[in-house]
């Protein structure tokens, strides 16, 4: 006979684990009681040594899903003889670090009743327990208890509020609790956003869907606008009211069987696609999807000229719903905005943007407050790699391998935006912020770094950010930083790429970095972004990078990779003639002189090292496209391109050594004669595949022979690889498979993105590193 | 580089060296004259003033080519001056001219620098009273750099400032952006377009007066030069602690001035102007204030283009042509690229 006091660290409150503790203390014939204290699971069992080692060990291998235990110690105290397990009440005396968890997609047990007809909650759109439904996006501010989430305004019936309070029962204090009789209910607008006096809206809603028109259709994080993937009028129809010509949609299938009749799908992408997590992932389509227009079910207009195709499943009760009525047809679940503004998700906004959008809109009378768009995912090399880190992992927090000395906040990027909290070892990284040119993302930046300061009680003594002068994050961070009196700091953006891949992983020390991304502010006030350097958190050095060229117009090259082409091929002596005269078409010859004008000049061209402008210049160069739609599109066809072949080849290419301003030694990455190639070859017409594989190999020969030569010279052999081009599947699988072999140690982004939505993660590591020294 | 573009790192350039060194009441107002009430040498007595107020403005000029279409460093100098009195509310008056000479300056350029500030002095109805000249060594000094000050005189109706936009006002731009800046570039750097570009030097106190005569209520005016359209409304969302919301629709551009910054990659929001105003009027006089302005030859192409607002205080917003809201900041300095 026995009495130990266990302490249980990590995710272990607002998860359901206190009423997990009572029934395998139950079960197990222990007594005592278990309570949540200041941040930890507090528990007093009593009972034979046997029973107490099992309950210790089901602690840890049974415990919820969302739960994550981080640390559990215990220590014997004396006997008690206690009556039986008693579950007490929570002490909020002490404040330690809360967590808050992310929004999670309807668990079995709540599908199955779903679709139980004799179930109370037999298709009620908003059923959750403890283990699923929302989460952030309900949230006003800490702790999260109801009264402080969007569901405060109903007020629970006889039967939930049972539920609530009974400790064996599964909706023990699952704060979003609700049935028909008490909870949220659906509405159906027209297309003026008027109400509809509907029997059934989701029945209406579907009658709408089905024949042929667009819906908007409040999810969890935001409105999305759904149509019929299958036909192309209404997806089309689609991609003009919304003013999104190419840029990829993605769709929702009822489940992932229906996903591999479009889609390869591997293990780990089933996972992925299955995972409470439920995001979009982005799946090899099958070629007779791509090859065959007749095809029913996905237009080719969903994903043009892309060999991907982003997937996910349905995530909420009403998605489930939705789905089981559409039956075995994909539905477009693309987010409701127009253009590439941030995603609608207050109703009043939703009703006027997306007017003229949807035809009909299916809402309910849960307010979203938290904006969270769908996260982005896929898998690389086996492993996931995040595009998107937003609904379903926000605001999770991630370990860093040691403790920032002071609280901090670290600011992020412009595009692609996420902030994320520094306290100890924890880095909260937000949800998905977006274009920080959107007024909307302001604000919703502004406000939301204020909640997640107030919700997990950190008050940031240093606010971490960009070099680059006109990120409005950066902005933002020196002005609060004035106002507050607190430290700004600032991160290089290649070194804060560095630092977040290491970070994600715990490694320290000093490592060769890849980093291949668009642009990012240097040292040198030059535009980086091709960058091998050598270092860690603490600092690091410009071993290596692409021989820059201009770039004609800045952001504006970056929309008509044309004008990459025309810089590099200027730069390679080529006779851009020929050239010329085949994309006359697109482009006219007078803004063509321009340009050249612009180059030879160096007028408002600054230098690039950029990676990500190489694919571009490479893609309209074979004549893939001349402008571009959306970010990376040239990038993504060119990969999609590659991926349709098989070749070893490869492009000639130099290293040589440049001396820089400082008088510096650097090899350079002369690609001169890799355009030279490429230009050759598109002049001989040479399938465009056959060029976009050769340049992939070339890039990925350039990189791994490069990284061989770094190695050698500072003795190391770990590589991290980081920047928005690693998202590249094959670029990134060719590298890290090469450098594998050679015996070097590869780590690829698999918790946060590789773009810039990862670069928080880094800033937060430099600067806490920066305080411990 | 950057420091003298206009943009954010003049205005903290100016923040941090010269208010934090000189800063007084008036410096301090960072308006673009001084306004001084110039009594007798006693104390006063109530708040009546005993004397005038005149305006009281200096600007460096130092561009590059010194003569372009529309224009030249001359005309520049004058009529830059001139504006900077013309907006606070001030009749403009008299000038004095400074100019810095590099050792070897053709004579003969000098002298067409001279007259032509003489046909924009004649223009402008102002008397050049007082000049300096001083001659730097080869290469100490580019061709010629030209300091005009400027003396105007108030009257006693209105109250121009920064400071004084409230939601709900108008904001209207005089006529096309972009045509001063566009210019001095293509002719800098040799880059011809289809349509040739020509800059809007232009004095414009004349056509204040006639704005102000009609509308004594107009609460700004400012004149977009450096930086352009965007940073002078971000300084006035500042000032005046106010939110701007901008149609981008209604924006006067030229379609050669349009299509040259489509080429060349540049926002004509930023670009420079030499004869365009800025102004912010309550909404019940907008209409009659339009038709003023459009009745004076400088103020044909005016236009409404947005109006002032409680929320987003600080900052300037665009409605753009698909619908969104663009934020619309104040550039470090030139414009970089940010799209990663
Ligand atoms: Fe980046
Ligand atoms: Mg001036
Ligand atoms: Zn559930
Ligand atoms: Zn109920």
């Amino acid at each position: 006979m026995q009495r130990r006091a266990i302490t249980v660290s990590g995710i272990v409150q607002a998860v359901g684990f206190r009423p997990f503790v009572y029934s395998l203390a139950t079960k197990l014939r222990l007594v005592g009681f278990v309570q949540n204290r200041s941040g930890v699971v507090y528990i007093e069992a009593e009972g034979n040594d046997t029973a107490l080692d099992q309950f210790a060990e089901q602690l840890r291998c049974q415990a919820p899903g969302l739960s994550r235990i981080d640390d559990l110690t215990w220590q014997s105290i004396p006997i008690v003889n206690d009556a039986g397990f008693r579950m007490i009440d929570s002490d909020r005396a002490e404040l330690a670090q809360v967590f808050v968890s992310p929004d999670v997609a309807t668990c079995l047990d709540c599908r199955r009743e779903l679709f139980d007809p004799a179930d109370r909650r037999y298709r009620y759109p908003f059923l959750n327990c403890t283990q699923c439904g929302p989460r952030l996006t309900i949230i006003h501010r800490a702790p999260y208890d109801r009264v402080n989430t969007t569901m405060a305004a109903f007020e629970m019936c006889a039967a939930c509020r049972a539920e609530y309070e009974r400790p064996t029962d599964r909706r023990f204090h699952a704060q979003p609790i609700a049935c028909p009789d008490c909870g949220p209910t659906l509405q159906l607008l027209d297309e003026m956003a008027m109400p509809l006096d509907e029997a059934d809206p989701l029945e209406s809603f579907v009658a709408e869907i089905k024949q042929g028109n667009i819906g908007a259709l409040k999810g969890i994080g935001g409105y999305h606008l759904v149509c019929q993937a299958g036909d192309d009028a209404v997806v089309n129809r689609l991609r003009q009211r919304k003013c999104r010509e190419q840029k990829p949609f993605a769709v929702m299938v009822r489940d992932w069987t229906q996903a591999a009749k479009w889609c390869v799908i591997d293990e780990a992408e089933l996972q992925l696609l299955q995972s409470s997590r439920r995001p979009i992932v982005c799946l090899r389509k099958r070629v007779c999807l791509r090859r065959r227009k007749d095809v029913a079910g996905i237009s080719d207009a969903v994903a043009p000229g892309n060999a991907f195709l982003g997937v996910m499943l349905p995530y909420s009760p009403l998605h489930e719903l939705l789905l089981d009525r559409v039956g075995d047809e994909p539905l477009v679940m693309t987010s409701g905005n127009r253009s590439d503004e941030p995603i609608a998700y207050e109703d009043a906004d939703a009703a006027v943007r997306l007017r003229g959008i949807a035809d009909r809109f299916l809402i309910h009378n849960r307010p979203i407050h938290v904006r969270c768009d769908d996260s982005v995912t896929h898998i690389i090399a086996g492993r996931e790699s995040p595009i998107r880190r937003s609904r379903g992992d926000a605001p999770m927090p991630i370990k860093l391998p040691f403790d920032c000395s002071q609280p901090m906040l670290a600011v992020g990027g412009q595009l692609k935006n996420v902030f994320a909290l520094g306290s100890g070892s924890n880095a909260f990284l937000s949800h998905h912020i977006g274009d920080l040119n959107h007024l909307s993302a302001v604000d919703t930046f502004q406000r939301d770094v204020g909640m997640y300061e107030q919700l997990f009680g950190i008050t940031p003594r240093v606010i971490v950010h960009d070099l680059h002068p006109d990120y409005a994050s950066t902005r933002y961070a020196i002005e609060r930083a004035e106002r507050d009196a607190t430290l700004a700091f600032a991160v290089q953006h290649h070194h804060s790429h560095l630092a977040s891949c290491m970070a994600e992983h715990g490694i320290d020390g000093e490592v060769i970095g890849v980093i291949f991304d668009g642009s990012g502010y240097g040292n040198d006030g030059t535009i980086w972004g091709g960058e091998f350097l050598i270092g860690g958190y603490r600092s690091f050095r410009r071993a290596a990078y692409l021989r820059p060229i201009r770039l004609p117009g800045g952001d504006k090259a970056t929309k008509e990779p044309w004008r990459v082409a025309l810089s590099y091929l200027t730069m390679a002596e080529c006779d851009v003639e020929g050239w010329l005269s085949e994309i006359d078409t697109v482009i006219r010859p007078r803004v063509v002189s321009v340009v050249q004008q612009m180059i030879d000049r160096g007028f408002n061209s600054p230098w690039t090292s950029s990676a990500g402008r190489l694919f571009d210049a490479v893609a309209a160069i074979a004549g893939v496209r001349q402008t571009v739609h959306f970010e990376g599109q040239a990038a993504i066809e060119l990969e999609s391109l590659a991926l349709d072949v098989d070749c070893e080849k490869t492009y000639r290419w130099n290293m040589t050594n440049a001396i820089d301003a400082q008088d510096d030694w650097h090899p350079s990455l002369d690609t001169r004669p890799l355009i030279r190639g490429v230009f050759a070859d598109a002049k001989n017409q040479v399938d465009k595949r056959l060029i976009a594989r050769r340049f992939h190999n070339s890039l990925a020969a350039m990189t791994v022979q490069t990284c061989i030569q770094l190695a050698n010279s500072a003795s190391l052999d770990r590589v991290v690889l980081s920047g928005g081009v690693f998202m590249n599947t094959l670029l990134t699988t060719l590298v890290a498979e090469a450098l594998e072999a050679k015996g070097l140690r590869v780590f690829l982004h698999e918790r946060v993105p590789a773009n810039d939505g990862g670069i928080s993660l880094g800033q937060l590591a430099v600067a806490a590193h920066h305080g411990q020294c | 580089l950057g420091h003298g573009s206009g943009g954010k790192l003049s205005a903290d350039l100016i923040q941090r060296v010269f208010l934090k060194e000189l800063g007084n009441d008036v410096l301090s107002s960072l308006e673009d004259s001084a306004t001084l009430a110039l009594g007798s040498l006693e104390p006063a007595v109530d708040d009546a003033r005993s004397g005038p107020r005149i305006a009281f403005t200096t600007d460096s000029f130092v561009v590059k080519p010194l003569f372009f279409p529309g224009g030249d460093i001359g005309k520049l100098a004058v009529f830059g001056t001139v504006n900077d009195l013309a907006v606070v509310g001030a009749t403009p008056l008299y000038l004095s001219a400074a100019f810095i000479l590099e050792e070897g300056f053709e004579i003969e350029l000098l002298r067409r620098i001279v007259i032509s500030m003489r046909h924009a002095c004649d223009q402008a109805g102002v008397t050049l009273v007082t000049g300096d000249t001083k001659v730097v060594d080869r290469g100490k000094g580019d061709e010629v750099f030209i300091t005009t000050t400027g003396i105007g005189l108030h009257a006693a109706n209105h109250a121009l400032s920064i400071r004084n936009a409230r939601p709900g006002d108008q904001i209207i731009v005089s006529g096309t952006i972009g045509d001063h800046g566009m210019t001095i570039m293509s002719t800098r750097e040799g880059i011809e377009f289809e349509t040739a570009l020509q800059s809007d030097t232009a004095p414009l106190n004349d056509l204040t007066r006639a704005m102000l005569d009609a509308c004594p209520s107009i609460r700004v005016m400012r004149d977009p030069t450096r930086g352009g359209v965007s940073s002078t409304l971000n300084e006035l969302a500042t000032a005046s602690n106010v939110g701007i919301l901008l149609d981008e629709a209604s924006i006067p551009v030229r379609p050669e001035v349009h299509s040259a910054c489509e080429m060349l990659g540049l926002d004509p929001m930023y670009v420079a102007n030499e004869g365009k105003l800025i102004v912010v009027v309550a909404e019940q006089d907008c209409q009659s204030l339009m038709k003023v302005m459009k009745q004076h030859p400088l103020g044909r192409d005016a236009a409404v283009i947005g109006n002032v607002t409680a929320d987003h205080a600080g900052m300037v917003v665009m409605r753009t042509l698909v619908g969104g809201q663009r934020v619309v900041t104040m550039l470090a300095g030139e414009q970089l690229p940010r799209i990663c």
